[in-house]
């Protein structure tokens, strides 16, 4: 037996697979097929929820993705807890545990349910009038009390250890929903030849069909039809058919979003499956067949456990073969109520009364009711029910030609079922940014024109009833038309009661009607007011009632009021499924060069200079960074050392205007720069703003070898591109990214001639011949290179540029020269410190994006007489040569053994008062193993105008006084750049 | 103006709710005011406020083409702060903050002021040696900063992923105390009901679509309600002020690009703090509610539709998932975005515009939210005594021809 309330025959469930679940602890069983919601009401569970607000305890309301109370947890294990989730959407499996949430200490007894009895005080918006005295108490009593109330379930705790995947595709047409509308439209398009996409957010494709009772479809019964039409349609190729797959998110040019959740219905899921796919889809056509939501009522004490959609109470029982109750009320504000009834009614249930508002119902299954005995009354309604864990009674008055409701029956009933018609599910279409209509037949919002390639059909466009999504061509045997829907607040005697409009959020007819009496006109305002349509449904239930209402209390038609926007996504989605593989090393890729995995058998410790791995120092056995760099530094002053320097920006510039493109975009000169030269670029923004430097050679008079910073490669590479197709597409040019094509092995100190020669072919290494800023081909361990006589220590140097393929080769070469001349690898560190002691800046550390050339005591690399480049005109400007710039300088600290601290401001006081402005601030310091101390470079206010004058750097433990000099620490006349 | 307080809100519990007045008027437009602001959201209701407030000037409107509270103000991530670099934004960004910690007893309307504490995350050693930079500068400025160590934070926000084996480790990061978050809607209606008490019209549905000239001097505007004449005109239309310029005959160096951001479905308290984390370019908070509240970067693209896209999405929350790895589970629940005003100094404009008889305040970029009460307070000034106030001096639209920038962006790395 898999609950008192479940039916012996019928439904879509296998009643040979008993499974068994937890709910709250409790155990239960169910069968394949169900869903928690259906399963916890064949074992007579109402109660699944509270509500977030006043903790009102409440009933499962619905049967699909519009439930707004009965939210649960699923525990899967650790790191695999799952919050918020509608019982109605989850599958059961065997050993599911589920909680109810927002509860404490039990779901039945809930300490939170006091604020129930201050709810005649705290109505929308009392927390934006009060919490404000006295002073400081919001933060530290009243906010931290409402955070704690607030919330639903709890965060899951552990890494998730399941995998979220990501597909891409492609197709003619789309169709959103496998009900019969959507069938009916993927059928067509199948036949067309079209590739097609059919997806639906259920377990099993088929929509109202799965629930459908009496019609008859080309003399089928609709179960027998439905599979028939799926089998037809996964027999075709081209037709993909994804269960449990939700469109939520419409984009630009017929871009659609969709989630798959592959493996939440299994019990022990095969581990080479995603959790989820997030489907992006790309279609010729989209058609939308996403049906509608059945409207609840809005009367009073509307909420109770027991209170149930009566088109969700009739699927609990057509589909999963679960009755909802023994006795219903059923309030029918439409026709399809007493279908519900009829069918209850048929299953067993007594159906103690229906209750009509409207003044009469004529249509066809009220008269089947009213033959079959069932007891209606019409131009009555439920003033109250009561029942505190479920519904025990209602009470039913009617209602009179001026509106008003007299005289009041009580009615004892387990189950109140209620229709207040149908709202067409517009989501998409709106989320495409298609216009609504409103019908006031329906009381609801249709599609209207969309922009995109995109059409609503079946009960989503407001064509409801089974020939309608059918189409002609098909059959439809006893598909009665339904009439009736009403939207808004149904006519009560009861001033002080309460009726709820959006249940999740606890909001009543008189919460709006107190936001419009607050000055709350337009809908947005009166959602965000009274949080109506906030909840994790979105308002799927609540907002054409609310609409409604409002229109009513304010005078005004629905469409003049109009509608909240909708957004994506239709129904909450993972996180995880969003960002799917792109997880660690996938979320942002890990850039190493051809050298790395030589410099990690090193030993070497590395640091991450944005995508890059960069061996910042190669420590010793028994040292630490300090005691490496210092020798590092050392070796390379006294005899050589090799550095890894790949990860350069490296731009090949090709064609017979390059020299004029760098001409007008670096400050430098270039159309005189001979063949086999080199020069120190420097690019500035339109704002005359210093933002990259980089060494240029020039190979040929059609041909650049441009190096970038490490940090600016792509965003050179793009600036470049953006001039040469927006501003200068007359210039004969091409742009190649090689950064990555070659490796750069720098070898600098005394030695570095005595390293290569003996591994160079092809190019004059001596002095004479090859002269510093020059750059020659040839080979270097019998491998092509480039060679640059460049150097980043202020010590005779080279770059050696070779294919990446062959970097770490000729790497291990040059290392089996350079050990012979007891040379080092040495690191960032230590290219640091020694590129530091020379004054030589690195853009972005002593830079910032407001420094300009002269700033940097680089004017001297700008043009004489160039008629114009990028930023030259900024330069002009008359801040930029108003004196109180901040100039690059050295500082010495008073203690040679203090290292300031990189980031400290630069002061003229000892004691700064608070808010004094600083003069400028460290932007490199390091321990100089060639000159014995500290040195640091700074950015200081009229810096050139202070050498010799002492500042002080204001630190947490007391100011330390340093002296202002020049940048250049070391060897400032340049002789060791010649060996 | 009925006062809220506890007190009220019990005689009104008692009857129902039925005396509560309007928050505030819903008044036609008159021919004529004295000062007219275009732009109904925070900044242009504070700014409503204060003139009439500090300076006396009650014959204000405020024009706002659909509801007030529909453009930015009401599409942010409620996040407050003033760790800013340079003086000039620190010393308004701390009044902001200031102004924001008295404003709910200022303006009797509780904006849920929030301090519960902002860190900013530091991925590498070279970002801790710009935050170590950065906490020095404010510390000059006289702002609360605090550097944290990776332990500190982990024992902050539990949940975040410390390990060194992060794909963006976290190697510390720095921390203001008095940051934190406020409601956003409360800040709008607030300024808007103190504004209307004190006479300000505030005029929903009312588009501007062109100006009004007396000779070279802009004398008022027309709109889809009627001309209405003015004897000054503040535009403080955020992301449509270019366009708004342009009907005004002058251009501004802004460009439009939408930002979004995220909410999940609420949870019980699990997020203290505002985490920012500039490597994986997302930054999260809880709501009151109990959202998770994310952000991220600015779209790639300038545009005016206030609409997302996939990418950016997908962006946000695998960067969200890089720094807590627990979350995969939780969902989504909505997305929007809001169109910033971005300068290339990522530093606002507040002061006179090209056109005589119209006044500036825009330029908010990203940032506009934390601003507003200091932004609303100065621009009152400006357009009272039509020079700028002293907190502005460096932002008027003349640093462009000057080279005066003010680039917090460049400084500090983060976009405002």
């Amino acid at each position: 037996m898999t609950g008192a309330f479940r039916t012996t025959t019928g439904g879509r469930i296998d009643r040979a697979r008993p499974l068994s679940f937890r709910f709250d602890g409790r155990a239960f069983t169910g069968c394949a097929g169900d869903t928690l919601a259906s399963a916890l009401l064949a074992n007579g569970v109402h109660l699944a929820g509270r509500s977030f607000k006043y903790h009102r305890p409440r009933g499962i309301l619905a049967a699909g993705a519009e439930e707004p109370n009965a939210l649960v947890g699923i525990d899967r294990g650790p790191g695999r807890y799952a919050p918020n989730l509608r019982a109605t959407q989850v599958e059961i499996h065997d050993g599911l545990v589920a909680e109810s949430q927002n509860r404490t200490p039990s779901l039945r007894f809930d300490i939170a349910a006091l604020a129930d009895f201050a709810a005649p005080l705290i109505p929308a918006g009392f927390y934006y009038k009060t919490f404000m005295q006295p002073a400081g108490w919001w933060a530290k009593l009243y906010e931290p009390r409402i955070r704690a109330a607030a919330g639903l379930g709890r965060a899951p705790r552990g890494a998730d250890p399941d995998r979220y995947t990501q597909r891409y595709a492609h197709c003619e047409t789309l169709v959103v929903g496998a009900g019969p509308a959507g069938i009916a439209a993927a059928r067509a398009a199948a036949a067309r030849g079209d590739r097609v996409i059919l997806c639906d957010e259920q377990a099993e494709p088929g929509g109202s069909l799965l629930a459908e009772t009496r019609a008859r479809i080309d003399g089928l019964c609709a179960q027998d039809w439905l599979a028939a039409a799926l089998a037809e349609l996964a027999a075709e190729p081209r037709v993909t058919i994804l269960p449990r797959t939700t469109a939520f998110g419409y984009f630009a040019q017929n871009f659609v979003a969709l989630a798959e959740r592959v493996t939440d219905h299994l019990a022990v899921p095969d581990p080479n499956l995603p959790r989820e796919r997030l489907w992006q889809v790309r279609a010729r056509e989209v058609v939308l067949a996403t049906g509608a939501i059945e409207r609840p009522l809005v009367f009073p004490e509307n909420d109770r456990p027991g209170i149930m959609l009566a088109d969700s109470a009739r699927t609990y029982l057509a589909r999963y073969g679960v009755k909802p109750g023994c006795r219903a009320l059923v309030l029918a504000a439409h026709d399809d109520a007493y279908g519900a009834a009829l069918d209850l009614a048929a299953a067993g249930m007594e159906i103690a009364l229906i209750v009509d508002p409207r003044p009469a119902a004529d249509g066809e299954l009220p008269r089947r009711a009213m033959a079959a005995g069932l007891p209606v009354r019409m131009s009555a309604t439920v003033v109250g029910t009561r029942g505190r864990l479920r519904v025990h009674e209602a009470h039913v008055g009617t209602i009179g030609a001026d509106g008003g409701v007299r005289g009041v029956d009580v009615v004892s009933c387990d189950t109140l079922l209620m229709s207040g018609g149908w709202t067409p599910s517009v989501h998409l279409h709106s989320q495409a940014r298609g216009k609504l209509a409103f019908r006031a037949d329906l009381q609801a919002f249709v599609p209207g024109a969309t922009p995109q390639a995109c059409r609503s059909v079946g009960a989503c466009a407001g064509e409801f009833g089974l020939q309608a999504a059918l189409g002609p061509a098909t059959r439809v045997e006893d598909d009665p038309v339904r009439e009736g829907g009403f939207a808004g607040a149904l006519p009560h005697d009861r001033p002080r009661a309460r009726a709820f409009v959006d249940f999740q959020n606890d909001v009543t007819a008189k919460d709006l009607t107190l936001a419009l009496r607050e000055g709350f006109r337009s809908i947005e305002h009166v959602k965000r007011y009274t949080t109506n349509g906030m909840a994790t449904d979105q308002g799927k239930t609540s907002n054409i009632n609310a609409l409604a209402i409002v229109a009513a209390a304010s005078g005004r038609a629905i469409p003049e009021v109009g509608l909240t926007s909708f957004r994506q996504p239709y129904t909450p989605v993972t996180f995880g499924a969003f960002a799917g593989t792109s997880r660690g090393e996938l979320f942002d890729p890990v850039r190493t060069t051809p050298i790395h995995g030589w410099a990690v058998a090193q030993g070497a410790i590395f640091e991450d200079v944005g995508q890059w791995k960069r061996a910042h120092h190669f420590p010793r056995p028994g040292e630490d960074m300090h005691a490496a760099v210092r020798r590092e530094c050392a070796a390379v002053r006294a005899r050589a050392g090799i550095f890894d320097a790949s990860t350069l920006g490296k731009i090949e510039v090709v064609g017979r205007d390059a020299a004029e493109f760098l001409e007008r975009l670096y400050v430098n000169s270039w159309k005189k720069l001979e063949p086999g030269r080199c020069r120190y670029g420097i690019l500035l923004n339109e704002a005359g703003f210093v933002i990259d430097d980089g060494v240029i050679g020039r190979l040929a008079p059609d041909r650049f070898h441009v190096t970038t910073t490490t940090g600016g490669a792509a965003r050179v590479l793009s600036m470049m591109e953006d001039y040469v197709q927006t501003e200068w597409p007359d210039l004969q040019i091409w742009l190649t990214s090689t950064t990555e094509q070659w490796a750069v092995i720098a070898v600098q100190g005394p030695k570095a001639r005595e390293i290569l020669a003996p591994l160079t072919e092809g190019i004059d290494l001596s002095r004479d011949a090859f002269a510093h800023m020059a750059v020659r081909e040839g080979r270097v361990a019998g491998v092509p290179a480039r060679l640059f006589r460049v150097s980043f220590t202020g010590e005779l140097g080279f770059e050696v540029n070779v294919p990446a393929g062959q970097g770490r080769a000729v790497w291990e070469a040059i290392w089996e020269q350079a050990r012979r001349h007891d040379a080092v690898a040495y690191g960032t560190e230590t290219m640091h410190v020694l590129r530091a002691e020379k004054g030589y800046i690195i853009v972005g550390q002593e830079t910032d994006g407001t420094v300009v050339p002269d700033d940097l005591g680089l004017g001297w690399a700008i043009g004489k007489g160039k008629r114009d480049f990028v930023g030259k005109r900024s330069l002009s400007r008359p801040d930029i040569a108003a004196p109180g710039r901040k100039q690059l300088v050295g500082l010495l600290s008073a203690d040679p053994g203090h290292v300031l601290d990189e980031g400290a401001q630069i002061v003229a006081m000892r004691d700064p008062p608070p808010g004094t402005p600083a003069l400028g601030h460290v932007t490199s310091s390091y321990w100089s193993a060639t000159l014995g101390r500290s040195i640091a470079l700074a950015l200081v206010a009229d810096g050139r105008a202070r050498h010799g004058q002492t500042l002080f750097a204001p630190m947490p433990g007391g100011a330390v006084p340093v002296a202002v000099t020049g940048p250049v620490f070391h060897d400032p006349e340049g002789r060791s750049l010649d060996g | 103006m009925t006062r809220y307080s506890l007190w009220s809100l019990l005689r009104e519990g008692l009857t129902g709710h039925r005396g509560w007045p309007k928050a505030w008027r819903d008044p036609a437009p008159r021919p004529s005011y004295d000062v007219v602001i275009v732009g109904g959201g925070g900044h242009g209701l504070a700014t409503a406020f204060y003139l009439a407030r500090n300076h006396g000037i009650r014959n204000v409107a405020v024009l706002e083409r659909g509801w007030i509270g529909q453009g930015n103000s009401g599409r942010n991530t409620t996040v407050i702060r003033s760790n800013y670099f340079f003086p000039e934004s620190a010393a308004f960004y701390e009044f902001a903050l200031r102004l924001y910690e008295t404003s709910a007893r200022e303006l009797n309307f509780n904006t849920m002021v929030s301090q519960r504490g902002l860190i900013t995350l530091s991925h590498s050693r070279h970002d801790l040696e710009g935050a170590r930079r950065w906490v020095n500068a404010m510390h000059l400025n006289g702002i609360d900063s605090e550097m944290l160590t990776t332990a500190d934070i982990a024992r902050m926000v539990p949940d975040l992923d410390c390990s060194p084996g992060a794909r963006h480790p976290i190697h510390g990061g720095f921390m203001q105390r008095r940051g934190g978050i406020a409601r956003h809607d409360a800040v709008v209606w607030g300024y808007a009901r103190a504004a209307d008490a004190l006479g300000v019209d505030i005029i929903q549905n009312c588009e501007v679509t062109g100006f009004v000239f007396d000779g070279p001097r802009a004398a008022g505007v027309q709109t889809s309600r009627g001309t209405i004449m003015a004897g000054r005109i503040g535009l403080a239309a955020a992301g449509h002020q270019s366009v708004l310029a342009g009907m005004a005959g002058f251009r501004l160096p802004l460009t439009t690009y939408a930002l979004q951001a995220f909410v999940s479905e609420p949870l019980k308290p699990w997020l203290d703090k505002v985490v920012i984390s500039p490597a994986t370019g997302v930054y999260a908070s809880q709501s009151d509610k109990g959202e998770i509240v994310l952000g991220g970067a600015l779209d790639l693209y300038p545009s005016y539709a206030q609409r997302g896209n996939l990418p950016v999405a997908e962006h946000v929350m695998s960067g969200f998932l890089e720094l807590f790895p627990s979350m995969a589970r939780v969902r989504f629940l909505r997305q929007w975005a809001g169109m910033t005003d971005v300068v290339h100094d990522s530093s606002p404009i507040i002061g006179a515009a090209p056109v005589e008889g119209i006044w500036l305040n825009c330029g908010w970029g990203t940032g506009g939210f934390k601003a507003i009460p200091a932004g609303g307070w100065t621009f009152a000034h400006t357009i009272a005594n039509q020079a700028p106030h002293p907190l502005v001096e460096g932002f008027g639209l003349d640093r462009f021809a000057r080279g005066a920038l003010i680039d917090e962006a460049a400084a500090s790395g983060i976009a405002h």
